[in-house]
């Protein structure tokens, strides 16, 4: 699994925040769009296109979009 | 596993009763402008019916069982099981199906009790009905499913206020011979607390410091007397065990997926039941939602969208999951079902 596929479907996720603001170092949680509903949407899009599993845990102990492509890659 | 099959039990009857009072979530003001339009498209809850003081879920089911008892002009002595699934009983004691008994003006020869479930009770509460029925040649029985969420939530916390709505249902059944219902049930109680009202029951009785209000974070204000619901666990549980348990279901009951007329799911949130109707690997068109206009009316919310949205098809599934964690599903045939319009208290 490549990191840059999972950055370009996390940014798709997003539909106020510019695409370029985003690399694996942003601090998800300091984009002025995330709240709880782009959390269940960014659990929504990695069980729809990685097939994989994104905990409440996982979101809430991870601080970078790296962090979270971490947590899947490993599964 | 609770896979299950309970024959000679017909489904006649639903109605469902929703308060005439709506709150539209494009007033909400803990949520701003981008995050209401936001939440509105993606969880899919736009509309929702709030009791006034002092309506309860038990009004609302007895409006529902008596539109559905005047409308077969039944003789009332022929109900003899009276099931009431609520979390928002009228009182801590009595449970609230005698009142509900009296109420409909149902004879002494009627066993009548309540079951505490929430979000599956209404597939819980068909099998529950069914198995008794089952072995009662000549009776009928009324499941009455409901719930008025809106008395138990914090308006001061945008967690859990844009998605409660209030709704009672009503069901009748009856014995009649050849018909088959198929189950599964499932529990998980590891996770209890996901969604809880914490203070108020026997095991942390109501002290003034449940009144107290507490911030949990930003918009999220609520004392121990209200919902709290971590939306992201239901999120994943729902994806982790829902699927799996239709599947089951349906290898159990040998109902080919294509098979399915119709789909009716807890109206729980439109990004997580679509998530949950796409692995299943139903098409769109045969899974109807009330979100929009019902928002989450918790153990009502299936016979709601019933209401909304009738089937007379041969095999319909039924699937309820959220609190406890409690899910199961059901097949059911409702080619024969006499479906009310939606009422209004």
């Amino acid at each position: 699994m490549e990191i840059a596929f999972f950055i370009e479907n996390f940014k798709d996720c997003f539909n106020e925040t510019a695409a370029d603001s985003i690399n694996e170092n942003t601090i998800f949680r300091d984009l002025e769009e995330w709240n709880s509903m782009m959390a269940l949407i960014i659990i929504a899009m990695i069980d729809a296109e990685f097939g994989k599993v994104l905990t409440a845990d996982n979101i809430r102990e991870s601080k970078t979009v790296k962090d979270l492509f971490n947590c899947i890659a490993t599964q | 596993m609770p896979l299950f099959s309970v024959s000679n039990i017909l489904i006649e009857s639903i109605a469902a009763c929703v308060p005439s009072q709506t709150e539209d979530n494009q007033s909400f003001e803990l949520l701003n402008e981008a995050e209401r339009n936001l939440f509105i498209k993606t969880i899919g809850i736009r509309y929702r019916k709030i009791v006034e003081t002092g309506v309860t879920a038990a009004d609302l089911c007895t409006k529902a069982a008596n539109a559905i008892l005047a409308k077969n002009n039944l003789n009332r002595e022929e109900i003899q099981v009276l099931i009431f699934v609520s979390q928002t009983p009228d009182y801590l004691i009595p449970f609230t199906a005698c009142t509900i008994q009296d109420k409909l003006g149902l004879s002494k020869n009627c066993m009548a009790f309540d079951i505490n479930l929430g979000c599956s009770g209404y597939v819980y509460g068909l099998s529950i009905i069914s198995a008794l029925l089952q072995n009662m040649p000549g009776a009928k029985g009324l499941l009455l499913v409901g719930d008025c969420s809106s008395t138990c939530i914090s308006m001061q916390d945008k967690s859990v206020a844009p998605l409660f709505s209030d709704a009672g249902s009503a069901t009748l059944l009856e014995y009649k011979e050849g018909e088959q219902m198929h189950f599964h049930l499932q529990t998980d109680g590891k996770e209890f607390d996901d969604i809880i009202i914490r203070d108020g029951g026997m095991k942390h009785p109501f002290v003034s410091d449940s009144l107290l209000y507490k911030e949990i974070a930003a918009g999220q204000v609520r004392n121990n007397l209200h919902m709290k619901l971590d939306g992201m666990k239901i999120f994943n549980f729902a994806l982790r065990e829902v699927p799996g348990n239709v599947a089951q279901l349906l290898e159990y009951s040998a109902t080919p997926k294509e098979q399915i007329d119709k789909a009716y799911f807890h109206q729980a949130n439109l990004l997580m039941n679509e998530r949950v109707r796409i692995k299943i690997g139903l098409s769109e068109e045969k899974v109807p939602y009330t979100l929009y206009d019902y928002g989450n009316t918790s153990s009502a919310s299936i016979p709601l969208t019933l209401c909304a949205y009738p089937t007379h098809s041969q095999t319909v599934l039924l699937s309820g999951f959220g609190v406890g964690l409690s899910w199961g599903s059901t097949l059911v045939n409702l080619e024969e079902a006499d479906i009310l319009p939606i009422l209004t208290y």
